[in-house]
């Protein structure tokens, strides 16, 4: 082996039985050592991923449907090439020029719902003050979730209504219940798109 | 002058403190780790700023491929439950499957085959499986086996949860379809696999 034996010289004396080295090469041990960590880093999924709730409604005929107010809601309907399109509906209950729009973060929709959000939910200023307050150790993580809850479905806030062509991805549904999320918009719901809708939406957006 | 002999130094490093390390190391990713469970299909998940971490236990994984196949696999947890499952769902569609195939279909944490398919596929052993093409397990109003099997996993665990996880570009008329099927089977609430959005602010 590559060692070469330290220094000292063996002078005469009295003969004694020859001390044996109690070192042992551990080379081939952090060699394997090593090899193993190699071998569980490579098959360790550390991060966990990541998920988001949905809750749907009871699908139930008996149960009444509550007509939701003209002036709180506001419809969006995916589309393809990740568009969207969106309207509100009028005094009248007639259905207003629908707007198309995208999922940009500054000009998009997440534009349209914060300012429509804001116009209807007079609580929402206080969110970042209870968030403060959590991070003060004033009031605890469940506390603040109670509040953020109670000002993310305030009645009159605004209610999304989400419906979807048959074009649009799987991406456009994640995009705006993400939307969701990051505007405070607590009521929303899924519902199935009408022929008029459709219709609506080959105006809006015709076929190139 | 003479020559001045200077010792010769000895080459062999103390290797313990290494081997420590070394095994250190080894102990933590030993009992950190969490071996993948080999997926049918990979998918591409789209990104959320949602923090809600996914449970470990009591889950169905509704995994949906990619457009334009939009194939659906199926999967849930437990050796044992799985073993139910085959159970009730055998005796629905009456087809019988050995202790063999009981077997091998417990130890699978994916698949996507009608039910009609799955004993050709239980058959193959586990290194051909990645090279079979599964069509996926039917979602439509004539023949929902999703549905059933959804149900049937209710019955083996009651506390079961489910997560969705989709494609980027699963078109959504598949989505909707497994969302109704989740519905009809009274499971209201579901989960959405997402990434976490990489310079969400």
């Amino acid at each position: 082996m590559a060692e070469i034996e330290g220094g000292g010289k063996h002078k005469g004396g009295k003969k004694r039985g020859k001390k044996l080295s109690t070192r042992v090469d551990f080379t081939p041990m952090v060699d394997l050592g090593f090899l193993l960590i190699t071998f569980f880093m490579l098959t360790t999924s550390m991060n966990k991923p990541q998920v988001m709730d949905i809750n749907m409604p009871i699908k139930d005929k008996t149960i009444p449907t509550q007509p939701v107010a003209a002036s709180q809601a506001i419809t969006v309907i995916l589309t393809k090439d990740d568009k969207v399109v969106y309207y509100f509906i009028n005094q009248q209950g007639e259905p207003e020029a629908p707007i198309i729009t995208d999922f940009d973060p500054r000009k998009g929709i997440r534009n349209t719902l914060i300012t429509e959000n804001a116009k209807r939910n007079k609580y929402l200023d206080s969110i970042p003050v209870y968030k403060k307050q959590m991070t003060d150790g004033i009031i605890d993580r469940p506390t603040y979730k109670a509040h953020l809850s109670a000002i993310k479905n305030y009645e009159k806030g605004l209610i999304v209504v989400i419906k979807a062509t048959d074009e649009s991805r799987y991406k456009n549904l994640i995009d705006i219940l993400d939307e969701m999320l990051i505007c405070n918009i607590g009521r929303y719901a899924i519902v199935d798109i009408s022929d008029k809708e459709k219709e609506m939406v080959k105006i809006a957006q015709p076929t190139n | 002058m003479p020559k001045v002999k200077v010792p010769r130094k000895s080459t062999t490093v103390d290797m313990t403190a290494m081997t420590d390390v070394a095994f250190l190391l080894l102990t933590f990713f030993m009992l950190a780790t969490k071996f993948k469970p080999d997926e049918p299909v990979t998918v591409d998940t789209p990104s959320s700023i949602s923090e809600t971490k996914l449970p470990d236990v009591d889950m169905m994984m509704i995994t949906i491929d990619k457009a334009p196949e939009n194939r659906i696999f199926f999967g849930i947890d437990g050796q044992q439950k799985r073993d139910s499952l085959l159970n009730m769902m055998a005796a629905k569609y009456k087809v019988t499957f050995t202790a063999e195939e009981h077997k091998e279909f417990s130890l699978l944490s994916a698949f996507g085959v009608p039910i009609a398919q799955l004993k050709q596929f239980l058959a193959l052993p586990p290194t051909e499986r990645s090279k079979v093409k599964q069509t996926g397990i039917p979602c439509d109003s004539v023949n929902n086996e999703l549905g059933d099997w959804i149900w049937f996993s209710r019955l083996v665990n009651n506390k079961i949860r489910v997560a969705v996880k989709g494609d980027q570009s699963t078109s959504f008329p598949v989505v909707k379809q497994v969302m109704n099927t989740l519905q009809d089977k009274k499971m209201n609430k579901f989960n959405f696999i997402t990434t976490l959005e990489r310079g969400a602010e």
